[in-house]
Order: structure tokens, then C-alpha cells, then sequence
């Protein structure tokens, strides 16, 4: 009997495995990938939009164009997973019932569950450029901003690619210096962790780049809410749950994460955020044998990001192929991420690490590469080259010369104390 | 690594105050740990975070963050920053004798 696979998400994680699944399986196993809407926006674009550096349209594409031949697609939402079963309920009814099943939802921004995000009550200075309507609402709210306090505020981790905030802080200081406005506006970056970023020798050198464009920083902030002054703008602000305040004219939110709604109704699948437990080395679920999970659904200890993805898709569908024929799965996913990071005026920095080693300066993939923990030009290029490189190669799960799913060591200075 | 002493016992903690060894952790040295952490007596609320605390961590290898545990401890992200001020995941997980939570990357 011919096997089914089933994959749910038609976005970076499903499109990347169904292609590759694709070419290596026999014909005769069916794989059919479903996603409630036909348009799949390249996220990291997102980042420039409010800039004007990124028209929105320029972003999207028809989603069932990126799959290959002899790939299904059905456009409808998941309404939930029966895993005693092996059966995905659509919405309208249907059912369709898998073998296997890869889950590459990804992650769902939850802006209500923050008092003041969401809803009637949310103040017209508050936005995020998370999501595509988002991203343009700013563009305009930004052009309009002639002077007072900005502040970019993670909510609480996880959330889709840590640096993106970041990035936001330094394009804007970039921004207002070429409108000629700088003087008049203060940045301020505003996260839930202990430092500028989740891994010490990175968190330095970032926290030195804040430093140096004169962004400040503040640290260990919950926000419990966001709340407005009376009558006017005057007195909106973030409050934290431990009772700080920070005052804002333009506030840039990135709202909490989850795992798909689907996930919270169906039995036994996801964990307490709807991501879903899964080994960290074989991508395989932890509840169920024959579901494996991609990208920023999974719950395992990496950086939601593309570029993750991307290096998932190797091993992901190697261990599919190899579930399918009976044998033992490989191990072989390490972690691996890479980022550029915008820094404005034409530069940009990368970073590199996985599990087990945190980004380090160096040169990547070798001697000869990319500049690592370090601004240059050439990162600026690369993450510019990166939107080509999404369609033509991360999609239809071809690898990157060069670039290999598992993390180079060469190359990498690594420090004689390191303080994890 | 430093050594410390609760309820007349010597424990191995880390140097930001963690235990390295949670099977070294006795429910009677709660309340020092917990005044040394500022809060002077523990309530009833804060043990069925403590004992939450524990049981996630015997189950994941990790403590909660602050989400997860306004979310499944039964107490809201409110009412636990009022039982352990500045920092809840931090707190409990120093209080219920257990490693600094690795939180999310
Ligand atoms: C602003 C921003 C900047 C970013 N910058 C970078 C970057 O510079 N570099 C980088 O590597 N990464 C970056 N990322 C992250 C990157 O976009 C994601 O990590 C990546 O797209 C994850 O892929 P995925 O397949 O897990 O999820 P997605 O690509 O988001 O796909 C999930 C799919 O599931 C579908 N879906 C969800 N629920 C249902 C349902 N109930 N029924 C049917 N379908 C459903 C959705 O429609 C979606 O198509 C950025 C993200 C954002 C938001």
C-alpha cells in the first residue's frame, strides 16, 4: 500500500521538506502539504517595510507555485489532530488521514494575551512589524514621527528571529539620522532578558552597538501592560509586572509567541505554549513515532529563524525517509543558526552558533568568508542576497555551496575563558 | 564551587547562588533560601510553586519561565511576581533548590 504523508504549513519549514521529500521518495508515496491561505510572505523582508526599504507586495508569493510536481496542496485551515488516530480534522469537515505526519505550523503571535496590545483599548502609538498589515501600518506611523521617544519591546522569548528587534533599533537610528531628525529622538530597546541578547560574547558586542548609536537599554522588563495617558498621547507607557514604567510617543512591540491554535485542541500534541515536544537531535516528536516537527513550531532549544529551518530540512527529511523504510533515525541536528544582523548604513554583522557553541568572531563558513561578530558591507550584501536565496534555494530544498547543516568549528576564535 | 549552608547542611551552589545538585535540596531549607532572597516567610501560594516548580524540573531537565508558569502552576504571572518580586522563574527555581532555568534562545 502506498504511504501518505501528510505536512501541515505550507511556509519556509513545509514548503522546504515537501520539495525535498519529494525528490527523494518513490511516486507512490503521496504528500500533501495544507495551509489555510495561499500567500507566503518572505518574514525577514518584514524588517525593512516600516523603512520604506521593502514594498510589502514585493514580499509575497503564491504559496502552491513554491511546491514541486507530484506534491497536493489543499487550502484549509487545521482545526485539530486526532494522534490516537492518525488523523487531521480540516476546517469545513474533512478529514485526512496520515501515516506520517510533518507539522510545520510555525509560530502565532498572541498580542492579546498582553492587557493593552490588543483589542479596542490598544492606543493608536502602539505597533509591531511582525506581521504584514503590522509592518505597513508602521511605515506610515514612522514617516509621521517627527520627534519624542521610541522604544522597541519584546514581550517575553520565545519569538521569531531574537535579533529582528534588534535590527529594528539600528535601522531606525539610521533612519532618523538621513531624515536629520536623530537629535530629536530617543531609542530605547526594551527586553525581557538579562542582556541585549540570550548569548554573552554576542550580548557584548551588541550591547556595544546600542552603546555606540546611542539606543538605550533596558533589561529584565516583563511588560505586564501597556497603558494609555488621559485624553492625549502624553503618558502612554509600558508597565512591567514588577511595577517599572517606561514612557513612550511610538511604541514597536513584539507581541508574545505560541504554537498554532490547532495545537491547543488537540489532545496530548503540543506543550503549555502550543509548541510541540520534539527531540532536538532527530526532529522526531516526543509524542507520537511518526510526527516529526520543522521550524518555529518545535519546541527545542534553537532560535526560531529561516536559516534554522533551512538546516532542519536536511536532517528532518533524511530521518522521514528513514522512518518510512524502518531503520534507525540519525541524530544529526546541532542547532545550527545563522544570522545577519542589519545594523544600518549598508552594514550588517553575522553570527553563527548551535547547541553547544555560542556565536563567536571569526570568519564564516571558512578562513576566507564572511566577517563574523563584525560589521561589514559584505554581511550587508549577504542578508540583501538572503530573499534570493529563500526563493530560489532555501524553497525548493537545494543546499547552500558551501554551507553545511551542521556548524563549522574552523575559523572561529574561540575565547580562552568562556562564561556560559 | 562555593558551598553554602541551609537548615545545617552543607549544599554546592553556583556563583550566582543555584543549587549544582537538586537531590541536595530538603523542603526545610526553603525559607532560608527564600529570606536570603528577600521574602521573609513563605505562604501557602508560594509551596505549590515550589512544588511546580520541582515536579517540572524532575519531568524536563529545566524550570519553567514565567509564562510557562502562569500558565500551568495555577498562580498568574501577577500574583507571582507579588510572591517572589523581580524575577518568579529565578526566584523559585533558587527557592525550590533547583538550576537557574536555561529559558528560550
Ligand atoms: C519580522 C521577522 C523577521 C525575520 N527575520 C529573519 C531573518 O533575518 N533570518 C531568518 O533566518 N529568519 C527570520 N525570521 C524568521 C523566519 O521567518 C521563520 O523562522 C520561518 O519562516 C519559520 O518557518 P516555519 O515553516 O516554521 O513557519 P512559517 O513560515 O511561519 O509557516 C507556518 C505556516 O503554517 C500555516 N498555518 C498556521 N496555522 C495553520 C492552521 N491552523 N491551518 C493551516 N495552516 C496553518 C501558516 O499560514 C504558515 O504558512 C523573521 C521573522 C519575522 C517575523
Amino acid at each position: 500500500m502506498s504511504e501518505r504523508i501528510v505536512i501541515l504549513g505550507g511556509g519556509t519549514g513545509g514548503t522546504l521538506s515537501a520539495n525535498r521529500l519529494r525528490g527523494m521518495l518513490d511516486d507512490d508515496v503521496e504528500i500533501t502539504v495544507v495551509d489555510h491561505d495561499d500567500d507566503h510572505v518572505y518574514q525577514p523582508g518584514l524588517l525593512f517595510v516600516p523603512f520604506g526599504l521593502a514594498r510589502p507586495e514585493s514580499l509575497v508569493r503564491s504559496r502552491p507555485r513554491q511546491l514541486h510536481a507530484g506534491i497536493d496542496y489543499r487550502r484549509r485551515g487545521v482545526e485539530r489532530v486526532d494522534i490516537n488516530k492518525d488523523q487531521v480534522h480540516l476546517e469545513g469537515g474533512a478529514v485526512l488521514p496520515y501515516d506520517l505526519l510533518v507539522i510545520a505550523t510555525g509560530a502565532r503571535l498572541l498580542p492579546e494575551e498582553t492587557e493593552g496590545l490588543a483589542g479596542p483599548g490598544r492606543l493608536p502609538t502602539v505597533h509591531t512589524f511582525y506581521e504584514y498589515e503590522g509592518a505597513e501600518a508602521l511605515a506610515g506611523a514612522l514617516a509621521a514621527f517627527d520627534g519624542g521617544r521610541l522604544v522597541v519591546d519584546v514581550v517575553d522569548m520565545p519569538i521569531k528571529c531574537p535579533v529582528a528587534p534588534l535590527e529594528f533599533c539600528f535601522l531606525a537610528d539610521w533612519y532618523f539620522r538621513e531624515r536629520g531628525i536623530r537629535d530629536a529622538v530617543s531609542l530605547t530597546f526594551v527586553t525581557p532578558l538579562d542582556a541585549a541578547f540570550t548569548k554573552p560574547v554576542a550580548a557584548r558586542a551588541l550591547a556595544g552597538l546600542l552603546a555606540e548609536k546611542g539606543i538605550e537599554l533596558v533589561t529584565e522588563f516583563n511588560t505586564g501592560s501597556v497603558e494609555g495617558g488621559d485624553g492625549d498621547d502624553a503618558g502612554d507607557r509600558l508597565v512591567s509586572f514588577d511595577g517599572r514604567e517606561v514612557p513612550f510617543d511610538l511604541a514597536v512591540m513584539v507581541p508574545l509567541h505560541g504554537g498554532a491554535a490547532y495545537v491547543d485542541a488537540s489532545a496530548g500534541l503540543g506543550d503549555e505554549l502550543g509548541f510541540i515536544p520534539t527531540d532536538p537531535h532527530t526532529l522526531q516528536s516526543t509524542v507520537r513515532p511518526n510526527i516529526f516537527v520543522i521550524g518555529d513550531a518545535a519546541a527545542i532549544p534553537t532560535s526560531k529563524a529561516g536559516s534554522v529551518t533551512h538546516f532542519e530540512g536536511e536532517i528532518l527529511t533524511r530521518n522521514v525517509a528513514r522512518f518510512l523504510a524502518g531503520e534507525e533515525l540519525e541524530p544529526g541536528f546541532d542547532g545550527h543558526a545563522n544570522c545577519f544582523i542589519e545594523t544600518g548604513f549598508h552594514k550588517a554583522l553575522l553570527i553563527d552558533f548551535n547547541y553547544d557553541t555560542e556565536p563567536l568572531p571569526g570568519r564564516f563558513p571558512a578562513g576566507v568568508g564572511l566577517p563574523l561578530l563584525r560589521e561589514s558591507r559584505l554581511n550587508h550584501l549577504g542578508k540583501r542576497m538572503f530573499a534570493w536565496l529563500y526563493w530560489h534555494i532555501l524553497l525548493p530544498g537545494r543546499d547552500i555551496p558551501g554551507v553545511a547543516a551542521a556548524m563549522p568549528h574552523a575559523s572561529k576564535h574561540v575565547p580562552a575563558t568562556t562564561d556560559h | 564551587m562555593p558551598t553554602v549552608t541551609y537548615a545545617g547542611t552543607q549544599v554546592l551552589v553556583n556563583e550566582e547562588g543555584f543549587f549544582t545538585d537538586p537531590e541536595q535540596w530538603r523542603e526545610e531549607m526553603a525559607p532560608e533560601i527564600a529570606r536570603e532572597a528577600g521574602i521573609p516567610a513563605l505562604t501557602e501560594q508560594h509551596w505549590q510553586v515550589i512544588k511546580h516548580v520541582r515536579h517540572e524540573y524532575e519531568l524536563r531537565g529545566t524550570g519553567p519561565t514565567v509564562r510557562a508558569l502562569g500558565k500551568t502552576s495555577g498562580v498568574s504571572v501577577k500574583e507571582l511576581y507579588e510572591l517572589f518580586p523581580k524575577g518568579p522563574a529565578k526566584l523559585a527555581a533558587k527557592t525550590a533548590g533547583i538550576p537557574k532555568p536555561r529559558g528560550c534562545i
